[in-house]
């Protein structure tokens, strides 16, 4: 949490009080979006403190039973850094521009929401595994395997999150009011400092719930995760699969409860996005 | 001295097509026309939001479009100001930053903001500056688009409908500023209106459109002592104190 002399009785309530605080420091969307950003780590971490008191909860952090936790972590965050990045851009050309292959872009990037993950992950194991041209030139590219990696699990989290990304994006910045743009223009902005200075903040509401939509997918991510990663013990088992595996033990409560706080505290950030959309 | 713009153009959309020949040397120029004449039209295809069917159009005399050469400069391209009628302030920044975002002639980001502080001083609006668009007043917004259009140090201003949203007495009120203000800078401007009243304030030259096509031009005297247009003077100054009266906080808000 940042450090914020206004409100002293801040920790230990989430979102809600965080959200208050901004509003007393005086709408800093700085302030705001740091506040959403600590509420998304702070969620999980409430859920450990809760079952296992702080103590415990240290000692399990740094125990390997949370190697689950913190390989989900990681590989959800790079995951929703390159989703999102590359939603955004797909997004952007989607609503921007008419070019050849555009409805091939808007169906294939749609491909990973409709088809069974784990058919998914059977493809992405047939096309970046070693039988393959294609995956043993990438696999020589990257100078190290993809499959049954940890990498392997960031690409199958990164398919995933992708969709929600890039439909998000699309529909956010069609939203934008285009005679906004153009005032833009006739002030002499370029057509590149319109679209990150103009377009993209005033979407940015749209976008983000959808990158925070992409980034819960790459966290939940199971059956293409399955196939690329190999779910291995220490290595690619992430949360997710790690719940699957382990049905009944301690070790499960504390997974589940932590990706049950996870998502709520997502659902709290998308619900805000969507209510207080002012005059923008 | 090259024209401050040449245009000889036509562009159809739907059903109306538009056909309109002109030029203006400097001053105001003054749009006037019923809704749906052209008016407004004529002006986003000289600041390059739509592009003719045929013609050209040279800003300053600089060729921007040229059809039949296949020219087409870009709207950031022309160097023209913009005033919309609802203003269009960007409103994820602040009247400064708006206003700093069009300073396009400086790079420094120091340099922008002191120039745009000093427009936001010259159209009253300085302690704006800090505000965002969201909490200001229709008059108080339009004097912040009115900064910004200027502040690029553009060839040509546009202004479509400025004053229309307004409430009768900040639109007095804004008249004479925009006058004052253009007048002081020297910049070539054209201006829409449906507003006769406004046509004839305003105008060096006014330029009157029916349906796609001029119907007249003819130029206004404004003899620099004001008071010898006493008439018009001694009308506009009755309505504007019965106005004032009964609505003080409306220019109260709006300074």
């Amino acid at each position: 949490m940042t450090e914020d002399p206004v409100t002293p009785s801040q920790e230990g309530s989430g979102s809600r009080m965080g959200a208050r605080a901004a509003s007393a420091i005086g709408r800093s969307r700085t302030v705001r979006f740091a506040l959403i950003a600590a509420a998304l780590v702070a969620g999980p971490l409430l859920g450990i403190l809760l079952i296992t008191k702080i103590g415990p909860a240290i000692l399990w952090l740094e125990s390997p039973d949370s190697g689950p936790f913190w390989l989900s972590l990681r590989v959800a965050l790079i995951a929703t850094a390159l989703a999102g990045t590359a939603g955004l851009g797909a997004g952007y050309l989607l609503a921007k521009k008419r070019f050849p292959g555009r409805d091939l872009l808007e169906a294939i990037g749609s491909v990973p929401i409709i088809l069974p993950p784990t058919v998914l992950g059977y493809y992405l194991l047939q096309l970046l595994g070693d039988g393959n041209f294609a995956g043993r030139a990438l696999t020589r590219l990257i100078g190290r395997p993809i499959v049954f990696t940890v990498t392997g699990c960031v690409v199958a989290a990164s398919i995933a999150a992708f969709p929600f990304c890039m439909r998000a994006a699309r529909a956010a910045i069609e939203g934008v009011d285009p005679r906004l743009e153009q005032a833009a223009r006739a002030m002499g902005l370029p057509a590149w400092r319109v679209a990150l200075q103009v377009t993209v903040p005033l979407a940015r509401r749209g976008i983000a719930a959808g990158v925070t939509l992409g980034g819960m997918r790459a966290l939940g991510e199971y059956g293409a995760t399955l196939m690329v990663g190999g779910n291995i013990p220490g290595s690619t088992r992430t949360m997710s699969l790690a719940v699957a595996d382990a049905r009944s033990t301690s070790e499960t409560h504390t997974l589940v409860l932590i990706l049950v706080c996870m998502a709520l505290a997502a659902l709290a950030v998308i619900s805000r996005l969507g209510r207080s959309r002012r005059t923008a | 001295m090259s024209a401050a713009v040449e245009v000889d153009v036509a562009h159809r959309l739907g059903e109306f097509e538009l056909a309109v020949a002109f030029t203006v040397q400097s001053g105001i120029a003054v749009r006037f026309g019923p809704s749906g004449s052209g008016k407004s039209m004529t002006l986003a295809l000289i600041a390059g939001l739509l592009r003719p069917d045929s013609g050209t159009i040279a800003i300053g005399g600089r060729v921007v479009v040229d059809r039949s050469r296949g020219i087409d400069v870009s709207t950031q391209q022309r160097r023209i100001g913009m005033v919309f009628q609802d203003g269009l302030l960007l409103p994820h920044r602040t009247v400064l930053d708006n206003v700093a975002l069009a300073v396009r002639q400086l790079s420094k980001r120091r340099e922008r903001r002191a120039v745009a502080r000093d427009w936001l001083e010259r159209v009253g609006a300085a302690e704006l500056a800090d505000r965002r668009p969201g909490s200001l007043s229709g008059g108080q917004r339009q004097r912040v688009a009115l900064a910004r259009g200027l502040a690029g140090e553009p060839a040509l201003l546009l202004l479509d409908e400025p004053l229309s949203a307004l409430d009768l007495g900040v639109r007095r009120e804004l008249r004479a500023l925009i006058r004052d203000v253009i007048a002081a800078t020297g910049v070539p401007s054209l201006l829409v209106t449906h507003d006769a009243e406004e046509a004839q304030e305003l105008g060096d030259v006014v330029i009157e459109y029916a349906y796609g096509t001029i119907a007249g031009t003819h130029s206004v005297e404004h003899p620099p002592p004001r008071p010898p247009e006493a008439e018009v003077e001694v009308e506009a100054e009755t309505e504007s104190e019965t106005e004032a009266a009964p609505t003080p906080p409306a220019h109260e808000a709006d300074a």
